[in-house]
C-alpha cells in the first residue's frame, strides 16, 4: 500500500503529464478566474504542445495566465465554460470563428461536472428554462414548474489545485481556491493535482480532507505559485 | 434631478431585511452593501463558493484566495464559511438565498430579464445570472431607464437573448422604483419617484405596460 501511494507522487508538472496527452481530447481544469488555477500544470501542458482541446473550465484565464496561454498557442478548439469575459484573445479568436463555446450557467456547469463524477448522466433543472440554453434540451415538468435535462460531464484528464495534498492523493483546498476544483476531481477518468504544500501522509486530518485521495491518481507539489489576483481591490484604512 | 448610482444603491438597501442571504452582482448592486441600514444584518453570499463576505482588504491584508464572484479581493467576516461551486449552487438553486440584486440590459413587464449576450457583439458568457434568478426568492435589477442611444429598456418584450423568464420582482431605475407582477399580466407599476422626476418622465422613458400606483398619484 506504502508503495502505491508513493506512485502517484511526480516529481514535476512535465513528467505529471506523460502519457495521458493526445491530439483533440477534453480536459478540465480547476479554478474560478485565476483563483484556485493549476498553473504550474497548465504551462506544462502547452508546453506539451498538444492541439484540439476541448476544455472544460469556468473561465478562459486572461491573455496571459491560465488557459489563455493555451489560447495564444491556438491548442483550444471548444470551450465549455460560464464566463470568459476577461479574455480579449477569446474573443477575437470566438469572432473570427476560430474557436467553439458552449456557455453554461456556471451552477448548471458546477452541477454537470458533479453529476458526471459520481456517475449520473443526467438531471433537471428550472435554470435556462425559456432561454437559448434550454433550446433542444428535453423540459419535464415536476409539481407545475418547468425544468431542462442537463447531462453530466466527465473528462479524459481533470487538472486540479489544491493547498495541501498528500502522497495517498488527498487534497486540502484553502478558502474560495476551492471552487470547481473539487468536482472536476471527481469527474475525470485521470485527475492530476497540483499542491502548493505536499504534506506526509497521515498529518492532513482525516475529518479536513476535501478531495479523498482515491480520485488523485497522480500529484505534484508546484515549485512556485504566482496566484495572480485579478482585480485587486483595496479600502483606505 | 434623477437618482445617481450610489443613490439607486442606498434605495436597493431600504429593500433588505434584517437576518436576509443576499448575492449581490457587479456594478451598482455591489454597491448595495454600503448602505446596509445600521439595525440590519444581513450575511453576504459569493457565488464562487463563500458565505459572509466582508468589505474589500486593507493593503497588507489582500489574499489571493479570497475573491468574490467579480474577481475581487475581499474579506472574510466572523462565521464565514467556504465551500465548492456545486454547493453554491445547490444554495442558489435549492431557494435557500432570500434576495439577488443585479444589474440588466432590458427587462419586460413580465418580469423577463436579458442581461448576458448581445448577439455578434458581445460574447462574455452568463456566469451565475441564470442560475441565480431562477432559483432565488426575490430578484431586484438596477438599471439605467434607457441605453446610452437613448432607447428605453423596461419592455413590452425583451429583444436580447434571455436570462430568465418571469423572474425580475423589482426594478430600481435613476426615475424610481418599479413593481414588476412576474406571475400575471398586471405589467409594471411605478411605485416611488427619484426626487425631481415627473410621471410624464417616467412615461415618455417606458415601453412597458406601465400603471402608476395610486399614493403617487395624490401626491
Amino acid at each position: 500500500m506504502a508503495t502505491d501511494m508513493a506512485n502517484k507522487v511526480y516529481k514535476d508538472a512535465k513528467s505529471a503529464l506523460d502519457g495521458l496527452l493526445r491530439e483533440g481530447m477534453t480536459i478540465m481544469a480547476g479554478g474560478f478566474g485565476l483563483c484556485g488555477i493549476p498553473e504550474n500544470l497548465i504551462v506544462a501542458l502547452r508546453d506539451s504542445g498538444v492541439g484540439n482541446l476541448t476544455c472544460i473550465s469556468n473561465n478562459a484565464g486572461v491573455d496571459d495566465a491560465g488557459l489563455g496561454l493555451l489560447l495564444v498557442t491556438r491548442q483550444i478548439k471548444r470551450m465549455i465554460s460560464s464566463y470568459v469575459g476577461e479574455n480579449k484573445t477569446f474573443s477575437q479568436q470566438f469572432l473570427a470563428g476560430e474557436l467553439e463555446i458552449e456557455f453554461n450557467p456556471q451552477g448548471t456547469l458546477a452541477e454537470r461536472i458533479r453529476a458526471g463524477g459520481a456517475g449520473i448522466p443526467a438531471f433537471f433543472t428550472r435554470t435556462g428554462v425559456g432561454t437559448k440554453v434550454a433550446e433542444g434540451k428535453e423540459v419535464r415538468e415536476f409539481d407545475g414548474d418547468k425544468f431542462v435535462m442537463e447531462t453530466g460531464l466527465v473528462a479524459e484528464v481533470a487538472l486540479v489545485k489544491a493547498w495541501r495534498g498528500d502522497a495517498a492523493g488527498n487534497l486540502v483546498y484553502r478558502k474560495s481556491a476551492r471552487n470547481f476544483n473539487p468536482m472536476m476531481a471527481t469527474a475525470g477518468k485521470i485527475t492530476v493535482a497540483e499542491v502548493e504544500e505536499l504534506v506526509p501522509v497521515g498529518s492532513l486530518d482525516p475529518d479536513h480532507i476535501h478531495t479523498p485521495g482515491i480520485y488523485v491518481k497522480r500529484i505534484i507539489e508546484g515549485p512556485s505559485y504566482e496566484k495572480r489576483i485579478e482585480q485587486r481591490t483595496v479600502r483606505k484604512a | 434631478m434623477a437618482w445617481t448610482r450610489e443613490q439607486m444603491a442606498a434605495r436597493a438597501a431600504k429593500e433588505l431585511k434584517d437576518g436576509y442571504y443576499v448575492n449581490l452582482g457587479i456594478g451598482i448592486p455591489t454597491l448595495v452593501s454600503n448602505y446596509v441600514p445600521e439595525d440590519v444584518d444581513i450575511t453576504l453570499q459569493s457565488e464562487n463558493g463563500m458565505l459572509g463576505v466582508g468589505p474589500f482588504p486593507l493593503d497588507n491584508e489582500v489574499d489571493a484566495d479570497i475573491i468574490n464572484a467579480g474577481q475581487q479581493s475581499v474579506t472574510e467576516q466572523k462565521g464565514t464559511s467556504y465551500f465548492s461551486s456545486a454547493d453554491s449552487f445547490a444554495m442558489v438553486r435549492g431557494g435557500h438565498i432570500d434576495l439577488s440584486i443585479l444589474g440588466a440590459m432590458e427587462v419586460a413587464e413580465n418580469g423577463d430579464l436579458a442581461n448576458w449576450m448581445i448577439p455578434g457583439k458581445m460574447v462574455k458568457g452568463m456566469g451565475g445570472a441564470m442560475d441565480l434568478v431562477a432559483g432565488v426568492r426575490r430578484v431586484i435589477v438596477t438599471m439605467e431607464h434607457v441605453s446610452k442611444d437613448g432607447a428605453s429598456k423596461l419592455l413590452k418584450e425583451c429583444s436580447l437573448p434571455l436570462t430568465g423568464r418571469r423572474v425580475v420582482d423589482m426594478v430600481i431605475s435613476e426615475l424610481g422604483v418599479f413593481a414588476i407582477d412576474k406571475t400575471g399580466d398586471g405589467g409594471v407599476t411605478l411605485v416611488e419617484l427619484a426626487d425631481g422626476v415627473t410621471v410624464d418622465e417616467v412615461k415618455a422613458k417606458t415601453k412597458a405596460k406601465l400603471s402608476i400606483d395610486a399614493a403617487l398619484k395624490v401626491a
